[in-house]
């Protein structure tokens, strides 16, 4: 860098580049939509949570003071965990088959990846509700096998949210994973195979510690995805599956507690930024990830 | 071991090896095929769910019929919310792919100080919870007028979608050859007519690709469509939303079809073109 200064100080103007006054002329309508629309409205609702109406953290005090909060803060980890464990356990050997097969499987799979990621939350959500409502498929299915009498109280569970968010969010766990399984050269296993690695072996020796940066990038986006969902726990759970997002939402639309949801939803905010800052390096090494 | 004994085993091995791999490619097979059941069967099932005839959703439907449809589409209230959607949508795509284009260009080429800062910015709305916004919206846009209004949807739209057209641009422009440009400015081009008819054209599937996803971005938003709606400005989201819990005929299912079709559609259109211009790449 210091060999590029001329000796005015200045670096040369490469036509390459666009100016300083030129580059931030262009950025400036992007600016001036991320202040309007985000950092402002963002800004404002955590002011709200400690200045309004007057200083106090009151409204913090009662997120760790007050049970059924503490409740809600915990559940929403623990879903977001298991939600996460369970999309790796299930996404791992899809992006593994998606990566090593070729031709028309390689083609179903990622249709099969894709399609559901491209597709609305919200008519996902509502596919779930008709699987598991009372004479839905799941408990149809149940009953004519016989693995119960009457249909089950499936709906407004905390295993229905799991199920659904896990579904959901499946694909953003397998897309990263292929990401870095496709560009494990071939030559490595093989190698390992000469060696006298049986496959079981020559997997975990050698495409398992490999596959690691897609592993990182896939469970870090799984977990903060599902820390702020809203849309599936808001229509599959019930009063006994609240998490931090349903409870912003409860507390704004139906208690018009302002302050204290901008609390939550503060609370929210710092776990997700501190997650992301805390290991920005693994989302950084998670180039496949195009689509959000 | 002796050198005989271990030329035996290997043997042994090898030719045990072929069974004991189909068997476990079989089970894995099986495996994978039930984990993208999983995957694909909440995803497709509305389409037969809405064509069933009886009042109820059903499964499998016992008889099909497209009245559900009908009645989609000829209630007042679910076209109106559809028109809104749609419109907002529009407009979202044209105002979040010059923004972002114009932000990728600045990004990628522009000598801008703090721009990893506003690099890590530009990501920020994919990456914070959307209920965050959506109730922080709600607070700042309530007093202004701005709920339920085309332009406040617009505004916070646009912000959530600007993040897709920036990714898809970054990466065309860093597969551009900036010489090319280099070589129009030579021969007299001024930056805006190089910028036309030499950077534009070569970018332009980074272009379309952000401006679909910006249009699904908006189109297919549900967390910040509940909260800044109206009671006369909704979107077809947040009608579907509300409908859901006590609405169970296949209407429903008939809307979030429609939902779907327009989304596989409009992604199938640049994966098959991205596929074709030998960028293909999934995911």
């Amino acid at each position: 860098m210091a060999a590029k200064l001329l000796a005015n100080g200045r670096r040369p103007t490469s036509a390459r580049e666009y100016g300083p006054m030129l580059a931030l002329a262009l950025i400036t309508p992007f600016v001036m939509l991320l202040f309007g629309g985000f950092l402002y409205p963002v800004g404002a609702l955590l002011w709200g949570s400690i200045f309004v109406p007057e200083a106090t953290l009151a409204n913090y005090a009662r997120i760790l003071h007050e049970p059924l909060f503490l409740l809600v803060l915990w559940r929403t980890f623990e879903i977001a965990f298991v939600v996460t464990a369970l999309a790796l356990l299930l996404g791992y050997p899809v992006a593994l088959a998606m990566a090593r097969v070729s031709g028309r499987s390689a083609l179903l799979i990622a249709a099969c990846v894709l399609i559901p990621l491209w597709t609305s939350v919200l008519v996902r959500s509502y596919a779930w509700i008709v699987l598991l409502q009372r004479n839905g498929l799941v408990n149809n299915a149940l009953i004519e096998t016989g693995l119960t009498d009457a249909p089950l109280r499936l709906l407004y569970t905390q295993g229905a949210v799991i199920a659904a968010m896990t579904q959901v969010l499946l694909p953003f766990m397998i897309l990263p994973i292929y990401s870095v399984v496709r560009n494990i050269p071939d030559d490595l296993v093989r190698a390992a195979r000469n060696l006298g690695a049986g496959s079981f072996q020559a997997f975990v020796r050698v495409t398992l510690p490999l596959s690691f940066p897609g592993v990182s990038a896939g469970v870090l986006i799984t977990f903060i995805l599902s820390l702020g969902f809203y849309i599936t726990p808001a229509l599959l759970g019930g009063p006994s599956t609240l998490m931090m997002s349903t409870l912003i939402g409860q507390q704004t639309t139906e208690l018009l507690d302002w302050p204290f949801a901008g609390a939550l939803a503060t609370t929210l905010l710092f776990a997700t930024l501190l997650l992301v800052i805390v290991f920005r390096r693994a989302l950084a090494l998670n180039k496949g990830f195009e689509l959000g | 071991m002796a050198n005989a004994d271990l030329v035996l085993a290997e043997q042994a091995a090898r030719e045990k090896r072929p069974l004991a791999i189909n068997a476990a490619t079989l089970l894995a097979s099986v495996a994978i095929g039930l984990i993208l059941l999983f995957l694909l069967l909440p995803t497709l099932i509305v389409i037969p769910m809405s064509l069933g005839t009886s009042a109820y959703i059903e499964f499998p439907p016992h008889g099909l019929t497209l009245r559900w449809y009908e009645a989609y589409f000829t209630d007042p209230d679910w076209m109106a919310a559809t028109w809104f959607s749609f419109r907002i949508a529009v407009a979202t795509t044209g105002s979040a792919t010059i923004i972002g284009t114009l932000a990728a260009v600045s990004l990628v080429r522009g000598r801008l100080p703090g721009r990893e800062l506003l690099r890590a910015l530009a990501l920020a709305p994919l990456i914070v919870p959307h209920i965050v916004i959506a109730v922080a919206l709600y607070l700042v846009f309530a007093p202004l007028g701005l709920t339920g209004s085309f332009y406040g949807f617009v505004i916070a739209h646009s912000m959530l979608a600007v993040p897709y057209v920036v990714i898809t641009v970054s990466a065309a422009l860093q597969r551009f050859d900036p010489n090319l440009e280099l070589a129009a400015l030579n021969c007299g081009a001024t930056r805006l007519q190089a910028f036309l008819h030499i950077v534009l054209p070569n970018i332009r599937p980074g272009v379309a690709a952000g401006a679909v996803f910006a249009f699904l971005a908006s189109f297919d938003e549900a967390t910040v469509a509940f909260f800044i709606s109206g009671v006369e400005g909704k979107t077809i989201t947040r009608k579907m939303f509300e409908d859901i819990d006590f609405n169970l005929t296949p209407l429903i299912a008939a809307v979030a079809t429609v939902l779907t079709v327009v989304s596989l559609v409009l992604m199938s259109t640049i994966e098959i073109a991205r596929q074709r211009s030998g960028q293909g790449r999934l995911g």
